[in-house]
């Protein structure tokens, strides 16, 4: 065993000759089967301490869509995504089009605490899956499954996913001490929502975005200042380790 | 068991065996192959493209190391104490001591370093390497993380054997400490562009570090979280993983 084998989140199977031999005769003879319908439960779960997730998006699709990929830039839609937790111009995009039986918004109708856990069920002829949703509080973190294969074999699949920096919002850590969220700034304001002992009067932490294409983020700093220093986030609540969450997938063919 | 008993020369029994059975298989389910990539009379040359993409915020990543392989090569284990071109490579950057060792090594088919040298956030680095294919190749990649003492990332021993031609696949790659020099964080003991003004040590075969052993990196602290002598600020820290590789088979 290589101590590698665990560490991935997307692409981890493990092809032996026969197998593959066989998934392509499979693939090769029962085509149509691919496209049978099934329903997925797909449950989430909030692995932080002290981060809420905002309005998650959960969709099924084809191979050929990625909301994002590493080491690219966001897409205007996941920048409103990772930075306001907008999920507007994403459900507007062809690749996700709108809310139906196979993609669900804010299954946890608002945010998602801590420690807690929502599922939604989709009915879908696709085979792979993609979640995402912002974290707050933070300028531009969002944790995200990106088109994942999800098995047609009934069973329940699970998968640990990392959080990411979208690369497009100066980790500033200080709160917004107004209303609404723009994307429209390079150093902007984590938006004004329910955080765990927020601090105040921050002024401000990083001055630059080094890597600008979406990458693993570093996690937040913070400080213990609740009314001043560099960040408005505490460094003992709201900082994380990856994974951020976990997600299990029914599969009922 | 020696899978590989010279270089270039990756004939096994065990891969034979799966081989037969697979083309049984295939003509009984009608499968028909245009492709007899693993006939036993013809070594077919492979071209693995390995691409790895820097997903850290500020730690350049260093010329890429790359090995393919059979299973007897294993470059690191957590836990042990790691050679001396793995020490050079995690606290210096050059790639050219681990691939020395890793070409004396009975195992080993081939072993390239990207030659463009460190590449930045957000940008990739891409080595491309001939062999002749062999169901049980393995991949190891190694980079260092510049602004560091001696943090490096990589994966090892992968198996990429059993790629089609035109498949890819990718994994992340997590971050580890050497544990040969002392994690100080500060402008005379790293050798990337954060120690500027400082002696910027790559190398020292003095192995100072509270353990000499291999260990997952728990991270640079840096100075704007209370280490006051780190050459870092916050910018330069990490989370778990460093870098994605993936690798495509294009022959």
């Amino acid at each position: 065993m290589t101590e590698n084998t665990h560490s991935t989140t997307h692409n981890g199977f493990r092809k032996h000759s026969l197998a593959l031999a066989l998934a392509t005769c499979f693939t090769t003879a029962f085509a149509a089967s691919v496209t049978q319908a099934a329903t997925w439960d797909v449950t989430i779960t909030n692995l932080t301490n002290g981060n809420h997730f905002t309005p998650l998006l959960v969709t099924a699709h084809s191979h050929d869509i990625n909301l994002f990929e590493l080491g690219m830039s966001a897409s205007p839609a996941l920048e409103a995504m990772a930075e306001c937790g907008d999920l507007a111009p994403l459900l507007a995009t062809t690749d996700v089009g709108g809310e139906d039986d196979d993609t669900i918004a804010n299954p946890a109708s608002g945010l998602l605490a801590p420690g807690t856990s929502t599922t939604t069920m989709l009915d879908t002829t696709e085979d792979h899956l993609s979640i995402v949703s912002m974290l707050l509080p933070t300028n531009d973190a969002f944790l995200g499954l990106n088109s994942q294969h999800i098995p047609a074999a009934a069973g329940t699949y699970t998968y640990f996913v990392n959080a990411y920096d979208a690369g497009t919002e100066v980790n500033y850590e200080v709160l917004s001490t107004s209303e609404g969220c723009a994307t429209d700034d390079t150093v902007g304001m984590i938006p004004m929502a329910p955080v765990i002992n927020p601090g105040m009067n921050g002024t401000g932490l990083a001055t630059m975005e080094n890597n600008t294409m979406i990458h693993v983020h570093r996690g937040v700093l913070g400080d213990q200042d609740a009314s001043g220093g560099n960040s408005d986030l505490n460094s003992t609540i709201h900082r994380w380790q990856n994974p951020v969450a976990k997600i299990t997938v029914t599969v009922t063919p | 068991m020696r899978f590989f008993q010279k270089k270039r020369r990756p004939y096994l029994p065990s891969y034979l065996t799966v081989t037969v059975i697979s083309a049984g298989l295939l003509m009984l389910s009608g499968c028909g192959s245009d492709n007899d990539d693993d006939d036993m009379d013809t070594q077919v040359s492979a071209i693995y493209d390995v691409k790895v993409y820097n997903l850290t915020n500020n730690q350049p990543l260093t010329p890429l190391g790359v090995v393919i392989h059979g299973s007897a090569y294993m470059p690191w284990q957590l836990g042990g104490a790691v050679s001396t071109g793995l020490e050079m490579l995690a606290e210096s950057g050059s790639p050219s001591d681990f691939l020395s060792e890793a070409d004396a090594h009975a195992a080993t088919v081939m072993s390239a370093s990207s030659s463009n040298g460190p590449f930045g956030p957000g940008n990739s680095e891409t080595v491309s390497i001939t062999v002749d294919h062999s169901a049980s190749l393995q991949l190891t990649v190694a980079t260092m993380l510049a602004n560091t003492n001696d943090a490096f990332t990589g994966v090892r021993n992968w198996n990429i054997g059993e790629l089609a031609v035109g498949d890819s696949t990718s994994t992340m790659m997590r971050v580890y400490d050497a544990g040969t020099e002392a994690n100080s964080e500060t402008a005379d003991t790293m050798p990337g562009p954060a120690s500027m003004g400082g002696a910027a040590e790559g190398f020292n075969a003095n192995r100072d570090d509270i353990l000499d052993r291999l260990t997952v990196h728990s991270g640079v602290v840096t100075n704007d979280d209370g280490l006051t002598t780190s050459a870092l600020n916050e910018s330069y820290r990490w989370l778990s993983q460093a870098a994605k590789v993936v690798v495509t088979r294009t022959q």
